[in-house]
């Protein structure tokens, strides 16, 4: 076994959170009797006599500021700027599937730049009849649906391909979001401009000064891509591509192209810098794939986890996760106490959806004992989630895109959680 | 009761203009190349004035900026250096990137000999072409590429095949679990700087202020 001599933590700490534990002393079982009357509820409080903020004081509101860790984070190192570089959504305080705009990751190439509606056009041009231009106002007036689906990053976890490396769940899988998406289906505007019978690829390109162009199959196009303009009900934010992006569903971040700006039916895939350079993924014996666009079945602990301990002590514990696959919905979310030696079943909080996250629970007596908490998504296609191991006898360490491994978190006996690998 | 048209007869027609000043794109083919050429010489001094602060004079890189040169046969090795001429397939993806999409915060502003001149010196930089050479339109599909072969278009549902098990182990998977790595001894995880932190800094300045006086 481990030795638990070991310290847990470095020094200096990790995070805030990862420290902020001791204090309550619990024992486990039944509810326990109070020693003294509790002060917040024998003397009356403030908010209990006094008036709270009137509804004109805030016209869009912020999180209440107890809530100020959960926010967005970056970490430096891992690009040379902040301009080309990417953040991370704090999955670890997150409940449910919905993700709020407000913290949800960002990954630019050359900024989040800003975008009026009346300075937008799209334009479809290449093999069409005719090659269009749309207003913003063209692209509201076309039959509109609204699909709920991840976005995750090619390189979600990708920090992680040579080992235990970033510690919370935020940094090594937090790039990723969910919303609820209103739109136009792309095939609906490739229709308008009349596709081509030679015409085999969409190239897709926003408006930034990095363009993010990508190749996409028209196969894929003409079925589930969306031209979207909402998300979670409002507009899409700047960072994530105001007025209009794409969501490409199930397939990687770097296609839902941001700001999108023209929409080319081609006979051949550009093989442009952001699918040749990048989001390539290179094997063990030097070669490497290209066109990895879907993202595999995958899931995470969001709690217990490195920023999100146990505070409360033994007894019981609610254990609670994020699955998702690209190939179709979650069926089913396996949880390991002991390292992956026993599974259990958790609970889906909602059956499976298509390319969308999942919640799932499994509610346990904790005995206050070490755990090594590992979960397993499985999916409509009966593809179920390696583990990291699985992964690299395949592909190598050296795949930097597309890890989806099995997450290891180990809780001390302390509650306090942190990334590991285990044989 | 409403007609579902085949079209909504929505948007406009597309000016050959609109399009000529969007569509910029080059494929592998050389298709969407525009006629222009560009020697190793002019590229030398284009790249010293707009690209070497951040990829160095001989596209060597600066700092953590990206390396345009080297790494020639690294991409089986532990820690593969990915360049233009070690990793790109393409020639096409360098003119077409770099003419859309750099300088970095200045993108769009190259000209079409310009961008031949450039993308003639990162080849230099790369050993694949001599020092007296010029790239044109015509001549443009002739370099040879040496990773033009190393790619293969995604092949998981083969090679990992075994991953589509719906029967996964559920009971005595295994027998031992050993911790083979932590993130906390690797410690490079941005951190929230606690009140123990704070306070230690400043006794830590507080002493080094008293030792200097």
């Amino acid at each position: 076994m481990t030795d638990k001599s070991q310290p847990s933590t470095t020094r200096r700490g990790f995070l805030k959170a990862g420290i902020a534990t001791g204090g309550a002393i619990a024992t486990g079982g039944a509810a326990h009797a109070a020693q003294e009357p509790d002060p917040l509820i024998t003397e009356v409080q403030p908010w209990a006599q006094g008036l709270g903020d009137g509804v004109d004081a805030v016209p869009y509101g912020l999180p209440i500021e107890y809530e100020d860790d959960v926010i967005r984070r970056n970490v430096e190192w891992l690009t040379a700027d902040t301009i080309s570089s990417i953040n991370f959504t704090p999955i670890h305080a997150l409940d449910g599937t919905i993700t709020p705009q407000g913290c949800a990751f960002e990954r630019h190439h050359s900024g989040a730049i800003e975008l009026r509606k009346e300075d937008y056009r799209l334009m479809i041009n290449g093999l069409v009849d005719q090659p269009l231009i749309f207003t913003y106002a063209d692209l509201e007036r076309f039959p509109r649906e609204n699909r709920v689906y991840f976005c995750e990053c090619a390189a979600n976890s990708g920090m992680e391909w040579a080992g235990a490396q970033l510690n919370g769940a935020q940094f090594t899988h937090g790039m990723i979001h969910n919303m609820e998406y209103s739109g136009v289906p792309l095939r609906t505007l490739l229709e308008e401009a009349g596709v081509k019978p030679e015409g085999k690829w969409v190239y897709v390109e926003g408006a930034d000064a990095s363009s993010n162009g990508r190749s996409i199959p028209l196969e894929k196009a003409m079925d589930d891509v969306l031209v979207a303009f909402k998300a979670n009900g409002e507009a899409l934010r700047k960072e994530h591509g105001y007025p209009v992006r794409l969501v490409v569903p199930g397939w990687e971040g770097n296609m839902w192209v941001k700001w999108l700006r023209r929409i080319e039916v081609t006979t051949q895939a550009i093989e442009s810098r952001e699918e040749t350079s990048k989001y390539t993924d290179t094997l063990e014996d030097g070669t490497s794939r290209k066109w990895t666009w879907e993202m595999d079945a995958k899931s995470v602990i969001t709690s217990p986890s490195p920023q999100s301990p146990i505070k409360h002590g033994p007894g019981p514990l609610v254990i609670t996760g994020l699955a998702w696959s690209g190939r179709g919905s979650i069926t089913r979310v396996d949880v390991s106490t002991d390292g992956g030696k026993t599974w259990a079943t958790a609970r889906l909080a909602q059956e499976g959806q298509d390319k969308a996250l999942s919640r799932f629970y499994l509610d346990i007596t904790w005995d206050g004992s070490e755990m090594f908490l590992q979960s397993r998504a499985m999916d409509s296609t009966g593809y179920v989630q390696p583990t990291k191991d699985q992964l690299r006898e395949v592909r190598g360490l050296n795949s930097i895109y597309h890890n989806n491994g099995i997450q290891t978190w180990w809780v001390n006996a302390k509650g306090e959680a942190e990334n590991v690998e285990i044989s | 009761a409403p007609a579902f048209a085949e079209k909504f007869g929505l948007g406009r027609p597309a000016l050959p203009e609109e399009v000529a000043a969007w569509d910029l794109d080059v494929a592998p083919d050389g298709t969407g190349l525009p006629a222009g050429s560009g020697s190793v010489e002019d590229g030398e001094m284009l790249f010293s004035e707009n690209c070497a602060v951040c990829h160095g004079e001989f596209a060597e890189g600066v700092d953590n900026w990206p390396k345009l040169a080297g790494g020639e046969d690294t991409l089986a090795d532990e820690d593969p250096l990915k360049t233009v001429g070690s990793y790109w397939p393409y020639l096409s993806t360098v003119w077409d990137y770099v003419h859309r999409s750099m300088p970095f915060g200045g993108a769009q502003s190259l000209s079409t000999d310009e961008v031949y001149a450039i993308t003639a010196y990162i080849l230099y930089s790369n050993y694949l072409v001599d020092d007296d050479f010029v790239l044109t339109n015509e001549n443009f599909l002739d370099v040879e590429m040496p990773n033009a072969d190393g790619f293969i278009v995604d092949d998981r549902e083969a090679s990992e095949a075994h991953f589509w098990n719906a029967e996964p182990c559920m009971e005595n998977c295994k027998e031992t679990v050993e911790i083979t790595m932590r993130a906390a001894v690797l410690d490079v995880t941005p951190e929230e700087v606690s009140e123990e932190v704070v306070k230690e800094q400043e006794e830590i300045k507080a002493a080094a202020e008293a030792q200097a006086t």
